[in-house]
Parts: C-alpha cells; structure tokens; sequence
C-alpha cells in the first residue's frame, strides 16, 4: 500500500489484525450486499469472542452464518435471525448472546458511530422490550428511547465497483447497511466485484468517500439468491 | 361471510390514494400490491432501500442485487430511487411513508401492537417492524378477527410483547373494518353476509356499535 492506494492483494492482508473478542460491523441484508471472502478468511483465522452487528446472521452455508461453526461469535447484534437452526439452537442453549434491534435503530447506531454521535433518541422501540433499562425522554408530547451509537474494531462491506483509493459504488439493494457499516470501522475493510483507476468513477457518483476505506479486495464469490421468484415473460 | 384474504387486502387497496408512498408488510398486506384502484398511481417502498418496488423479474431479470424486504428477487419501476437502510429508515421513521400497511397477532384498544414475538416458540426478531408502527402516521393493520379457537385477536389489553404502544387507529378483519379512538375499537364496516352480532361476539375488548354499520363493498 502506498499513498492512497488501498488495494490488499490477499485475504489474510485484508483481515490482518483481527483478534479474539474484537467488534465487527457488517453490511448486508440476507444474503445480498455480504462480504463472503472476508467472512471466510475471518473463518480461517479461527477468531472466537466476536461481538458482530449485522442486520441477519447469513445462512448456515454463506456469510456470518459460516462463523457459527465453531462458535466464533460470542454475541449477535441484529434485526432478524431467522432462516438459520443452528443459530437457532446456540441461541437457545445460551452460548450465543442475541441483542435485536429494531432495524433502522441498528442503521441509526452504525451512522451515528461513524458520524461521532455518541446516542440519539428515537420513538422507535417505546414501551417495547427494547426500551427496558434505556433512558426515555419527551419531545413534543412524545416519548422517545435513548440508543447508543456503534462502534467497531473492524467495519466488513460489499461493494460494487471501487476505485484503488477506496471511493466506492454500490450495486442496486447490495447498498442497505453498508455505507453506515463503512464510516462505522476502526478499520474498514471492502470487498468489491471490480477494481478500477482513480478518475474512472465520478466524484458526484461516489457512494461511500474513500477517507472511511483502509483495505479493498477483489471478490472471488458469485452472489447467491435466497429467494429466486420470477413471473412469466 | 368472512373475508378472504385477498378481499382483506382488496378492502385495504380501497384506503390508497393518489399519489401515496406506501409500505407494506409480509403476507397479506403484500396482497394489497395486487388490488391498486384503476386510475391511482402509487409507490411501494421496500425497507431494505428501494422506492418503486415492482413486479418479480423474468428469469432474464433476475439480478441477486435486486430484492426486496422479504429476500425476493425483484424489479425496479420507472421512477423508482436505491438507497441505504439509514435513508430507507428516515423515510420511515422521519414520517414521509403515506401509508403503512402490516399484519399483527394482537390489537387493543389503546392502539398497541403486538406482532413480532410468540414467548417460548422461536424469536426470529422484529426486523423494520418497530420502526415502522413509531414512524408512520397512518398505519392499517389486518389480522384474522379470532383464532382459529375463536379467542378474539382484538383485546382489552395485548397479552403479547408489543411492538409499539398507542400507535395503531385503522384494522381491517375478515369480519370487519375498526377504528381505534379514545380506548374503543369503533365498528365501521362488517363484511358482506356477517352480522354485528358476530363481530361483537368475537370482540374482546370494548368495542363502540353506532347506527347501521355498513356492509364493505367490493367492486
């Protein structure tokens, strides 16, 4: 790496640093906009204690479902874990601690972590499960939950096309969480379908600014479908 | 007769108007898409961060990066705009989603929510539903009137965990359509061939009956 140049040629370079009981905020929505390549490698290291924020936990077979293998990940924060037994069942035995969280409130935490906002209060969640032991104050008439930003060690993101200074454009709904996971990373690392020269994307095109990317690596995954439907031609 | 469920959501695509941008939830409010009035334009948002959802792709379309909220593979509509889930989320909670529509266990009368959790059977997690019951300002909820035990679904009070408190005033059934204000559930319509009687009897928490409650009507 040399000046802004952010490209890492190999996986165990783009996941350098990871460490037992370290904080991961991912991307991803099922299984699209996933950083597959990186979770492998993070499989790979055979990292354990992960706190990890991501709005589902992959399936068995691709994305963080994979790190519930051998029980990498200590506690789960997300909107929605269904479509997976066996988190399911480390769930329900104890061994894999679940903090859910409405999901814009869990878009809201990684943006304001990116953003330097410590906590920020939203409606969302009042006189609800989630609001048990957070402070609550009223605004206009209305009462609102304090929620505390997020904060990772390590950021993972899927992108589309990338420029090697780390400015970067999403592809369709690959984007959801990933712009807030990107500003969110002590270290930010990408994984992108295809690399390109400075000056080939446009500066007013440019999705997530190359200042919140430390590492960029080109995918070798194709993307999988959860839910192939299609109609008639 | 009860409704059916696309006559539940025929009778909800009534409520769309002109103009609306619109959410709408899993199972029978995904329906509602089908039954947008001749003559009404309107936007289906998708909460993982599109606005314009369309139909499902052909088998040439099909692009992994394109789904909806549900994990479907979809299409985009001329007009339609791609964002992340912080935009999709100040959409939604930021009040500029026209209508919301979603499915539910328990409704009460104060306007409570219950609709993400089943104690002691599986916790999947409540996804965007949180967010969209404490953002959106008119909301619609069906759900079937009774269990299939006939223990009403429309309480004095939730039993289950709620997903937002006081922010629910527009339920459609397959018995009937309800307003919720002042603590009562207000009957507006029955569905074609049920009586009052039944809707009354299937009822559980106070529900107000004012002059000749209209049978709906289905085009």
């Amino acid at each position: 790496m040399a000046g802004f140049n952010k490209v890492v040629d190999t996986f165990e370079e783009a996941m350098a640093g990871l460490e037992d009981n370290m904080t991961i905020i991912a991307g991803g929505f099922g299984v699209c906009g996933v950083q597959a390549g990186l979770i492998e490698q993070i499989k790979k290291m055979g990292v354990k204690g992960l706190t990890i924020a991501s709005n589902n936990c992959g399936l068995e077979t691709y994305g963080l479902g994979i790190l519930l293998e051998n029980q990498q990940i200590k506690k789960m924060i997300a909107s929605y874990v269904g479509e997976n037994a066996l988190f399911a069942k480390q769930m329900l035995e104890g061994s894999l601690e679940v903090e859910l969280t409405p999901q814009g409130t869990l878009a809201e935490k990684m943006r304001a972590g990116g953003a330097g906002i410590p906590a920020f209060y939203t409606a969302t969640g009042y006189g609800t499960a989630v609001a048990e032991g957070k402070e609550t104050k009223e605004f206009d008439g209305r009462m609102y939950v304090l929620e505390e930003a997020l904060k990772g060690d390590f950021a993972l993101v899927r992108a589309w096309k990338a420029d090697t200074m780390g400015n970067l454009v999403y592809h369709n709904t690959q984007r959801n969480f990933n712009p807030m996971a990107a500003t969110a990373g002590k270290i930010t690392v990408v994984e992108v379908d295809e690399i390109v020269e400075p000056g080939e994307l446009d500066p007013a095109d440019i999705h997530t600014p190359g200042i919140y990317v430390n590492r960029l690596i080109k995918t070798q995954h194709d993307k999988p479908i959860e839910f192939r439907t299609t109609r008639e031609a | 007769m009860a409704l059916t469920r696309d006559q539940v959501a025929q009778r909800v695509a009534q409520e769309l108007q002109d103009g609306y941008y619109v959410n709408l939830g899993i199972g029978i409010p995904t329906l509602v898409a089908n039954y947008v009035p001749e003559g009404k334009e309107v936007m289906f948002q998708s909460e993982n961060g599109l606005l314009g959802m369309g139909p499902f792709p052909t088998e040439d379309e099909v692009d992994p990066d394109m789904i909806n909220a549900g994990k479907q593979t979809v299409t985009a509509v001329t007009g339609a705009s791609i964002f992340s889930s912080a935009d999709s989320f100040a959409m939604i909670r930021g009040g500029h989603i026209d209508l919301t529509v979603l499915g539910a266990f328990e409704i009460d009368i104060e306007g409570n929510i219950a609709s993400w959790m089943i104690p002691k059977k599986l916790i999947k997690g409540m996804g965007g539903a949180m967010d969209l019951v404490a953002g959106a300002a008119n909301i619609i909820v069906t759900l079937t009137h009774a269990d299939k035990h006939g223990n009403s679904k429309l309480l004095q009070k939730c039993t289950l965990p709620l997903t937002g408190v006081g922010c629910i005033s527009k339920v459609v059934t397959d018995l009937a359509y309800i307003e919720i204000e002042g603590g009562k559930f207000h009957l507006k319509e029955r569905a074609p061939g049920v009586s009052v009687e039944e809707i009354i009897e299937k009822t559980a928490g106070e529900l107000v009956v004012e002059g000749d409650i209209p049978e709906m009507k289905f085009s």
